[in-house]
């Protein structure tokens, strides 16, 4: 086959107690659109780390375009027409968006980085993109979609034979992923070809040609893109059926109002105003809207990360004031947060301690802890929400994201919290954890606690809410009850206000 | 059996345990042997260090076979987990090393007395690298360590001078209780603690920024103190004998043996309360959850604010104690005291393997960090290396064991 462009054969590589791959393959045509699938943790990034250089794998082989590699290192990559644009962004936040994208190749004139050569090349490259970004503007400043199509011009400025996405669209709204298909496809024209890696089924079976899906570390196998269901997916990428994406609903939310949020109002004139809402016990309220409709800094108010300017929460009947996570774990709220990463995990600490922490007093006896307790409910924890994980001793950061979400969940849960406030539960989570996810929900609803949810997954908000409030530019623009609720009428709401959104972005992103 | 054979094998935790236990054992009795056997005049106390050797493998090789925790799990011996062991322990292995090379050299290093001065003098070093390390873990750091030990040397020294010396801080002071002095030197530091913790909680300001300031004013307000009339920035001298005892007692002087100087149980103990407070309380896992990622911290309801006010000031009293120490044992104090502690004191962590990124170190690293420094200094010293030379090895080896350390986390 000539037009094969990277063939991985017999990947392995093995991570202290776990063997993240084994013996894995991968083909990529030219020119092609190739999805690489499976659930959390099955190795995808990994793989894909391989490829870039970011790790060196155990044992295998590595053939690009015919030629047998050995990649040492990122840069190495980069000149052999590999890229990749990663799941989270690292921009430097203080240097213009053009420095971000030519760092490490500036244009030189003599000693001097060449400005003006720089400014023109970015222009051109936008434009090339379509893409509508001042070069001299700081990275800081734009949004994580906007960075996100950024780094996907970047990626296309090395002018690669591959490029590696993986999940790309986390961050996009549903334009900016068309506008990301219509590069890909310019991309495809010049032959370029594309490893996509994404969690979205709808988004695979549409842009992709080829699909290779893995498991557990382990290759599963590659099947044209036309000849795959969503079904068929899942089944492969679970090795089990998945009829029912969602479980079934034991419980029905009882009518005792426990939270009461009245005329919520940031301090921040651009964030939140005049937000009422009620929560029952036992119920589900997702929370939908756009990116950017102000959903998480809200929730974050209401658990005392973010002051407000005026707005009352009371609970059970009762006004509550909450000024710091503390206060709010004491009335016994919980929020989940949405970046696990930055504000949920202690990578460098182990799941015992990451499990225990927020609730250290309930094990303590005058600050000193009680060893044997943390143990015990932490492994008990964990062991309801069938964490998988080698030991309790184990580095958090060496689990799988879903893993590690089950383990942030555990925490929460032994705060014994009434309210829990879930910020995008699911995301980056495969689909097996993904239901797991949903049962231990649904069985926290039927225990009488009342759950705040958080979506920009459209199934998940329609499948998993007992109620929807849509927000959109920091106002509730409506609330539906689960059973009228379709896609269509959360759209609606969720682009109330759009038009005047975009213009607030383009003032303060494209200074021009 | 091929040595091939032997080192890619993979053996029970129990038995491994077991060997080790049997190997430790005879070495114990080797050592007894060699207590009898060994002309003192060539080979000094040889005996006892091989005999240290045999009870630690001994004691290993038991908590290897009895701990419960780990029983089932199996040791493996492949090229791998050899070098890991080597990398994770590359520190210890140079000191040791480093040891019997200049016991060879230099066989007069085997004297028990030398371990116990190499004791004495890591003591007040070990109680302010301990102090540093809480701000170490929180990917901080404090410059005001040093001063804050030569404005504890001079407050303390300054009450408790003996009645009938010429040049009195204070001529009319009354004789203190020996407490009351050491009190206020300790709760001095406290306050520039507080004020640390405060700049670094309160404005989020970087503890390098925040500590130099307060490593500047401490400096000035004990330069200020020791300024004032009648003492005029003379060394404090004339130090009452009871308080001196506090650093120059020794104790279990039983026979011919010299004693151990009361400077080490101290050590010991603060060594044992932090190691303690950093793995046994609520405070100690806030510590490593806030170096490990502060923001995760703040949503998982650590009170970041008293979790770093509580380490400044807590670090703050270590440096106290280790100034009043340090005043009693050399017996006089000036405002120039304890400069520079704070740099040996952050090289000492780092050496044994505290990461200024926050979130990772041991109490068991800091005491070999600081022993490691000690034992180069008088080690050199007897072999009679040029200190010129000896500030070189000094540097080499900050810049070699760290660059091992991050070799272990970049390898991925």
């Amino acid at each position: 086959m000539s037009d094969v462009i990277l063939e991985m054969k017999h990947i392995t590589k093995e991570f202290p107690g776990v063997k993240a791959l084994d013996d894995v393959q991968l083909t990529v045509r030219k020119g092609s659109v190739h999805a690489l699938m499976g659930e959390n943790g099955a190795g995808k990034s990994t793989l894909m780390k391989c490829l870039f250089g970011i790790y060196h794998e155990d044992a295998g082989e590595i053939i690009l375009d015919g030629e047998k590699l050995e990649i040492m290192n990122s840069k190495q990559a980069l000149d052999l027409g590999i890229s990749m644009i990663h799941q989270e962004l690292h921009p430097i936040r203080f240097r213009p968006v053009m420095e971000n994208i030519w760092l490490g190749r500036f244009p030189m004139r003599g000693i001097a980085v060449d400005k003006k050569t720089m400014y023109q090349k970015t222009k051109e490259l936008f434009k090339e993109v379509d893409l509508d970004v001042n070069p001299e503007i700081d990275a800081g400043k734009l949004s994580a979609s906007t960075l996100q199509l950024v780094e996907i011009a970047k990626a296309v400025s090395y002018n690669s034979k591959i490029i590696i996405m993986d999940e790309p669209t986390s961050s996009l709204t549903e334009n900016e992923t068309q506008h990301l298909f219509k590069i890909i496809r310019q991309l495809q024209d010049k032959g370029c070809a594309i490893i996509y890696i994404s969690h979205k089924m709808e988004e695979i079976l549409k842009i992709s040609d080829e699909v290779t899906i893995m498991r557990d570390g382990k290759y599963v196998g590659t099947w044209d893109a036309k000849d795959l269901t969503t079904d068929l997916i899942i089944k492969r990428m679970v090795g089990r059926d998945m009829t029912n994406r969602f479980p079934e609903k034991h419980y029905t939310p009882q009518d005792i109002p426990i939270l009461k949020v009245t005329d919520y109002t940031s301090t921040n004139p651009k964030s939140f105003r005049h937000v009422n809402f009620e929560l029952k016990k036992g119920e589900i309220l997702g929370i939908g809207g756009l990116v950017g409709a102000q959903r998480t800094e809200l929730v974050e108010a209401i658990f005392g990360l973010r002051s407000i300017e005026s707005g009352t929460v009371e609970m059970n009947g009762k006004p509550i004031k909450i000024k710091s996570p503390p206060d709010a774990i004491e009335a016994k709220i919980a929020l989940l947060t949405e970046e696990r990463r930055a504000t949920g995990i202690f990578g460098i600490l182990s799941v015992l301690d990451n499990t225990v922490i927020a609730n250290q007093r309930a094990y303590a006896k005058g600050g000193v802890l009680k060893e044997n307790e943390r143990w015990k409910a932490a492994k008990k924890s964990n062991e309801e929400l069938k964490t998988k994980t080698p030991s309790m001793m184990e580095l958090i950061e060496n689990l799988s994201g879903g893993n590690q979400q089950k383990v942030l969940l555990a925490r929460w849960l032994l705060t014994n919290p009434e309210i829990l406030i879930l910020d995008e539960p699911t995301r980056g989570i495969d689909v097996g954890a993904k239901y797991e996810i949903y049962t231990i929900m649904h069985k926290l609803a039927e225990e009488g606690k009342a759950i705040i949810m958080i979506s920009s997954e459209m199934p998940e908000l329609l499948g998993m809410s007992d109620r929807i409030m849509v927000m959109a530019e920091g106002r509730v623009t409506g609330t539906l009850d689960a059973i009228d609720a379709d896609s269509v009428s959360v759209m609606n709401y969720a682009t109330h206000f759009v038009e005047k959104a975009e213009d607030e972005i383009d003032e303060s992103e494209v200074v021009k | 059996m091929s040595a091939a054979v032997i080192a890619e094998r993979v053996i029970p935790r129990k038995n491994f345990g077991r060997t080790l236990m049997i190997i430790g054992g005879v070495i114990t009795a080797l050592a007894v042997i060699l207590w009898f056997a060994l002309p003192p005049s060539i080979f000094y106390d040889l005996a006892l260090y091989v005999g240290i050797v045999g009870v630690g493998l001994l004691a290993y090789g038991a908590n290897q076979a009895f701990s419960k925790k780990s029983s089932d799990q199996v040791v493996e011996f492949t090229k791998k987990t050899t070098s890991g062991f080597i990398m994770n322990n590359a520190i210890i292995i140079a000191l040791l090393m480093m040891v019997v090379v200049i016991m060879i050299i230099q066989p007069r290093f085997m004297q028990l007395n030398v371990l116990l001065d190499i004791l004495t003098m890591s003591s007040t070093k070990m109680i302010v690298a301990l102090g540093i390390c809480f701000t170490l873990l929180i990917a901080g750091t404090d410059l005001s360590a040093g001063r804050m030990v030569g404005l504890a040397a001079v407050i303390s020294t300054s009450m408790l001078q003996t009645a009938g010396y010429a040049n009195r801080f204070f001529p009319d002071i009354p004789a203190l209780p020996i407490i009351l002095p050491i009190l206020l030197a300790v709760v001095a530091c406290a306050i520039f603690g507080v004020l640390n913790g405060f700049l670094v909680a309160r404005f989020g300001m970087h503890p390098f920024i925040a500590t130099l300031a307060v490593q500047v004013i401490v400096y000035g307000a004990t330069s200020l103190y020791f300024d004032m009339p009648p003492n005029k920035s003379q060394p404090i001298g004339g130090i009452r004998p009871d308080f001196v005892a506090l650093g120059q007692t020794k104790i279990l002087q039983i026979g011919g043996f010299s004693g151990i100087s009361i400077l080490v149980p101290i050590a010991l103990v603060v060594t044992v309360i932090i190691w303690f407070v950093l793995n046994k309380t609520v405070f100690g896992k806030n510590v490593y959850a806030i170096g490990g990622n502060r923001e995760a911290a703040v949503v998982s309801g650590v009170n970041v604010f008293k979790t770093i006010m509580c380490i400044f000031i807590l670090a703050s009293v270590l440096y106290g104690l280790a100034g009043v120490l340090e005043a009693a044992r050399t017996a006089g104090a000036t405002n120039n005291y304890g400069n520079g502690y704070e740099l040996d004191a952050i090289a000492a962590c780092v050496v044994g393997g505290v990461s200024l990124n926050g979130g990772v170190g041991k109490v068991s690293g800091i005491v070999t960090g600081v022993l490691i420094f000690t034992v180069i200094q008088y080690g050199l010293q007897f072999i009679a290396v040029s200190p010129m030379w000896q500030q070189v090895i000094k540097g080499a080896i900050i810049a070699v064991a760290v660059a091992i350390d991050l070799m272990k986390y970049r390898k991925k």
